[in-house]
């Protein structure tokens, strides 16, 4: 069975002026197709960028990026925002300020010409576990983890069949953390969604996802399952000392 | 037990936390900015200044008690003090200068509404468009911008008039031409800073094009420090258009033109102060209006300063 996502020797360069950042070097992952993939890493490792490549976003990268057995053209097309579609790190900077929730999620169904907008909107929002009572409500009237459920039904209103999640809920306190995690769980049975989610939480990385890939200065290190994880059973020394890291913290 | 029934107020309704139409969410907005802009006395006052201006302009037939063009007797009306019968007196072909002052409010707001919708348009557009795209399109509408900035404000706007001739229709185009650059370099920082932001990237991600992405998403969040720019600069339209009157590149006489009032006082400014005082009056108490409203304006749409 082909991969839905197949990426092969993804590199992707940062130039400013004269300086040029090397973000992600000779990068290849795999993900089949309904799989919850995890990217972990310390920060400037480039995993946001590896998703960032994907959509588009990133400026300039080489290699070949495969969705669906099909290589991703260097504009990306109406046809690909219906496949993929990411959710961000930061529910505060994601949301327009000065559009409400009914507009947020109206707006793609409008630009793909879908007609039955009013109910998909709604459907959309019972979906994320968000009532009626929040459709016109402006961003500045929700909570952190109300936002990030709105920003969820954003990236859901196309039905894609891949989620990328750029560290979904890092900017979120604990109780809240969970609840969106369990959400996302609970999507992605019922819809058969794939996941590449992008974490620094090894606990948040082996609660959601099957496999992981371990980065660090931009290269994959170490590639884990989810049962290798939970037993530590990791065979390069970073990786190691990350599990270590993290050991660590939650003893404390 | 009965329990008395909760009747909403109509306070109530805009100012709920779960608007239930799309309506009422844009009106329960409009509403808070509207509190919050009544807090500020000096935005009121301004608000004040300018509602009464459109008002003496619309309603100038009823308000102003004598003719504005056509004077009284040239023998015995002529320079007459301020009194009971000409509250400001009268200028120098004996036509009551209060009334000139009602009707020439038309032609201040024609010249600061006229302006205001040529030129904020054209700065916002170079402006976002610049900013959003970057790259070599930033650079080619920018230089124009600062061609633009290089020249002062009313020469330009002389050269223009001197070109095309004089007339308030003119000086409308030479002023609107000479005022949008400003506009533009605002648009295009405010952009520059929300271009990268998350919210534009996510409907990037949605298929959106860049014109819908600009229009629907990055104007509005450049136009109220804008609108705030285009008040404050509304005093500085009204000097320029009094200025070109001045120098007789504006408003042609009889109009009632303030600036040009003055340029016709400026003879009798020893003896007769009245003649130039009273339209200088009426432009600083209107240019007053327009800074109050603007600063106003400033504390309330401002989303960086806002909670």
């Amino acid at each position: 069975m082909t991969p839905l996502i197949d990426i092969r020797d993804l590199d992707v360069r940062f130039t400013a002026g004269a300086s040029q950042v090397h973000a992600v070097r000779g990068l290849s992952l795999t993900v089949a197709e309904g799989e919850s993939f995890g990217l972990v890493g310390e920060s400037g490792s480039g995993k946001s960028t590896v998703l960032r490549a994907i959509c588009g976003l990133a400026p300039t990268w080489d290699g070949t990026i495969l969705i669906g057995g099909r290589a991703l053209p260097p504009r990306r097309g109406p046809e690909f925002f219906r496949q993929v579609q990411m959710v961000f790190q930061d529910p505060y900077a994601s949301l327009h300020p000065r559009h409400t929730v009914d507009r947020v999620l109206s707006e793609p169904l409008a630009i793909h010409g879908f007609s039955d907008r009013e109910t998909r909107v709604e459907r959309a929002l019972e979906e994320v576990g968000l009532g009626r009572g929040f459709r016109f409500r402006y961003p500045h009237q929700l909570s952190g983890g109300q936002r990030q459920r709105v920003a969820i039904a954003r990236a859901l209103i196309l039905e894609p069949r891949v989620l990328l999640l750029d560290e979904p809920t890092s900017a979120l306190d604990a109780s809240i953390q969970a609840e969106v995690l369990n959400l996302l769980d609970r999507l992605r049975t019922e819809r058969g969604l794939t996941y590449i989610m992008v974490s620094h939480d090894l606990a948040v990385v082996a609660h959601m996802c099957d496999r992981l890939l371990v980065m660090q200065h931009g290269q994959g290190v170490e590639e884990l399952t989810r049962a290798a994880l939970r037993a530590r059973a990791a065979t390069s020394p970073y990786t190691q000392a990350l599990l270590e890291a993290s050991r660590g913290y939650t003893a404390a | 037990m009965t329990v008395a029934p909760h009747v909403p107020s109509r306070r109530d309704w805009l100012l709920t936390e779960q608007p239930a139409s799309r309506r009422q969410a844009r009106l329960g907005q409009a509403y808070r900015t509207w509190l919050a802009f009544r807090g500020n006395p000096l935005a009121m006052v301004g608000l004040g200044i300018i509602v009464a201006l459109i008002l003496v302009a619309v309603f100038a037939d009823l308000i102003a008690p004598y003719n504005p063009i056509v004077g009284g007797d040239l023998r015995t009306e002529r320079l007459l003090p301020p009194s009971a019968a000409h509250l400001m007196g009268t200028d120098d072909q004996a036509r009551d200068i209060f009334s000139r002052l009602v009707h020439g409010s038309r032609l201040t707001l024609m010249v600061v509404a006229l302006v205001a919708v040529i030129a904020t348009p054209i700065g916002v557009f170079v402006g976002t468009t610049a900013g959003y795209f970057g790259g070599w399109v930033d650079t080619v509408l920018m230089r124009v911008t600062d061609v633009f900035l290089a020249f002062p404000r009313l020469i330009l706007a002389l050269a223009f008039v001197a070109a095309l001739g004089p007339g308030i229709e003119n000086a409308i185009i030479a002023i609107a031409i000479t005022s949008w650059p400003p506009y533009a370099r605002l648009a295009r920082a405010e952009t520059l800073t929300i271009r990268d932001s998350d919210f534009i990237a996510a409907i990037r991600l949605q298929g959106a094009s860049s014109a819908r992405i600009i229009w629907g998403h990055v104007v509005p969040l450049c136009t109220s420090s804008v609108i705030v720019r285009v008040t404050f600069d509304m005093a500085g339209i009204i000097l320029t258009a009094a200025g070109l009157g001045f120098i007789g590149l504006g408003a042609q006489p009889p109009q009632p033109e303030w600036g040009a009032m003055i340029a016709a006082g400026r003879r009798y400014l020893i003896d007769q102060w009245w003649v130039a005082t009273m339209p200088g009056l009426a432009i600083f108490v209107v240019s007053l209006g327009f800074n109050f409203l603007g600063d106003g304006l400033r504390d309330v749409l401002d989303p960086k300063a806002r909670k």
